[in-house]
């Protein structure tokens, strides 16, 4: 009888000790990137009150690679992903703790109009707007900023981008028209071309083609992996198979926690946290 | 097994009729509720339509002995209501130069800050506003405008009093418009670096536009019919008057000018006509935008 408590105290012992199994112990679950373009520094988020949706987070990101970030839901991959170009600070009461490094400048110390310039972002549902018409909307960032630009410039601009998202065959004879009047993976596409055309540092993207059929997604994501050779890319996703097809990075987050943070080759052979492990195995999410 | 199957036929059969009856005393009741506004067409269309004619647009309102005259020798009664539909324009139009930004913006704020406290206690307060009797706006034109600003009666003060009556409707259709449209539209145009003032402006807004300005049209037309705060405030004229701190007439005003002088009561048809033909025209108007104007998201 004794010895049986004294077992069971035991094993709690070392469960506490060890709470994941990890299967390379001596590796650290977060890889250390050199030179990154952006450096995320014990950041967490919290929407009001001490909860906080992220925390203590710490994190490179390469340059001109994709770097993905799954979890489960809610577990704090979108607030990251806007707590990079500061959009969760929409929501009243966000606080946060910690910085992020745009090259050297802290963003937390920038006007978010301007860091928001250097830092684009294409959300999980189509937006384009409404009254504009495909061509205006490419350019929205210039209009919209009262930046005046010539005729020639502005049409420069517009095709250079929506050949970047191959949208220029498909929609070269009617670029006066409307843009919500496009089928959902092409308004996608124009949004990522509206992102461009300001030619931002990074491009985050927040679940892109979670609203979209698997041809769209598969345009999507060829598009993605040809513009990293010109920009940053930092997707969130939940589709673990669209983070192994197209990431050089992979981030795993769960309850706020970066878990794991590697190249996405080495994280779906060999993850370094057990949790992370059980995530790709589908053991949970 | 077999009589039980009968008596729920029978059942069913009077279920049908039942339900038969109801529709049809739907159908009636809503064609019920529709037949006023054709009497009123028809009423005011038999006895006016002979004085509607070029000169009734630009001639102002007779006085008592020409119509007299008129009547006596068994002619339609001469002039028009241009003063009236002059006044009505001026001081219609101001109201809405007044009420249109401030219920704008109000509605803007209020969409925007939906859960704010300040933002319910405005809220209220609008709807409050709505409820206040159209005489005593007038009244408060009165003690506001024409006794300390105009010194006397005075279109102006008119104005004042009707932008207050037609601020509500404004406000709560810009309102409910905004709450329809995405946040993710916001939010497009905020990513893109877009400051917050422009973003509601230049993006927001004009996606709203359809019914921001159906509401502004149904509260034009609502104050465009409006005789009792005018009646302390621009209190009418007999001659076309385009100076806002004189007193002014107006449609609904010459409506009850005729009524009150037994040799014009004729023309309270041909005036009351194109009054009410102006106002569904404007809602005519209204549902047109709403419907052709409609952003697609």
């Amino acid at each position: 009888m004794e010895s049986t408590v004294l077992e069971k105290k035991e094993v709690e012992a070392e469960v506490k000790a060890q709470p994941y199994k990890v299967n390379n112990m001596m590796q650290n679950p977060i890889e250390k990137i050199e030179s990154p373009i952006l450096n995320i520094d014990k950041l967490s988020v919290s929407y009001g009150g001490d909860k906080y949706s992220i925390n203590e987070v710490s994190a490179g990101i390469a340059k001109n690679k994709i770097t993905a970030i799954m979890g489960p839901s809610g577990c704090g991959k979108s607030t990251l992903l806007r707590a990079i170009n500061r959009m969760h600070e929409l929501y009243p009461d966000t606080h946060n703790k910690g910085s992020v490094y745009l090259g050297k400048e802290d963003i937390y110390k920038m006007n978010p109009i301007l860091l928001r310039r250097k830092i684009g972002m294409v959300f999980q549902r189509p937006n384009p707007f409404p009254t504009m018409s495909i061509y205006d909307n490419v350019i929205a960032g210039y209009l919209l900023n009262g930046i005046k630009l010539k005729r020639s410039e502005k049409d420069a601009i517009v095709e250079k981008s929506l050949r970047e998202v191959g949208l220029w065959s498909e929609v070269k004879d009617s670029l006066h028209n409307k843009g919500t009047f496009l089928s959902g993976g092409q308004q996608q596409r124009l949004c990522i071309a509206r992102a461009l055309a300001y030619t931002p540092e990074i491009i985050l993207l927040d679940e892109p083609t979670s609203a979209l059929d698997p041809i769209a997604t598969a345009k999507i994501e060829d598009l993605l992996v040809k513009l990293k050779k010109d920009f940053t890319i930092v997707l969130v996703t939940h589709n673990m198979s669209q983070a192994a097809r197209i990431s050089d990075y992979s981030m795993f987050m769960y309850l706020g926690e970066l878990v794991e943070y590697g190249k996405t080759k080495q994280m779906f052979t060999m993850p370094k946290d057990k949790r992370t492990e059980e995530y790709l195995t589908g053991k949970f999410g | 097994m077999n009589t039980s199957a009968q008596i729920s036929n029978a059942k069913l059969n009077r279920r049908l009729l039942k339900d038969k009856l109801f529709t049809y005393a739907i159908i009636l009741l809503a064609f019920l509720s529709s037949v006023p506004l054709f009497l009123i067409l028809f009423e005011l269309i038999k006895k006016g339509y002979r004085q509607i004619n070029i000169s009734f647009f630009y001639k102002v309102a007779p006085d008592t002995m020409e119509a007299m005259v008129a009547v006596k020798n068994n002619e339609i009664i001469p002039g028009g209501i241009a003063n009236g539909i002059v006044g009505t324009l001026i001081i219609v139009g101001m109201a809405s130069l007044i009420a249109i930004p401030v219920g704008i913006i109000c509605g803007m704020y209020l969409a925007e800050n939906s859960k704010g406290k300040f933002a319910g206690v405005v809220r209220f307060i609008v709807d409050m506003l709505q409820g206040v009797p159209s005489i005593v706006l007038g009244v408060i034109g009165y003690i506001w405008i024409v006794k300390p600003i105009t010194g006397g009666f005075s279109g102006l003060a008119g104005s004042v009093a009707l932008s207050i009556m037609m601020l509500p409707s404004i406000v709560r259709s810009t309102e409910e418009t905004l709450k329809m449209i995405p946040e993710t539209l916001k939010e497009a145009a905020l990513s893109l670096g877009v400051p917050y003032h422009k973003t509601m402006l230049r993006v927001v807004l004009p996606s709203g536009i359809s019914g921001i300005l159906t509401g502004v049209i149904l509260g034009i037309s609502r104050i465009a019919g409006e005789t009792a705060p005018l009646m302390l405030t621009a209190l009418g004229s007999a001659a076309i008057s385009t100076d806002i701190t004189e007193p002014s007439s107006a449609i609904p005003l010459l409506v009850w000018e005729f009524y009150n002088d037994p040799n014009l009561v004729d023309m309270i048809w041909s005036a009351s006509l194109f009054l009410l033909i102006l106002i569904l025209c404007l809602n005519l108007t209204a549902k047109a935008i709403a419907k052709r104007w409609k952003v697609q998201y």
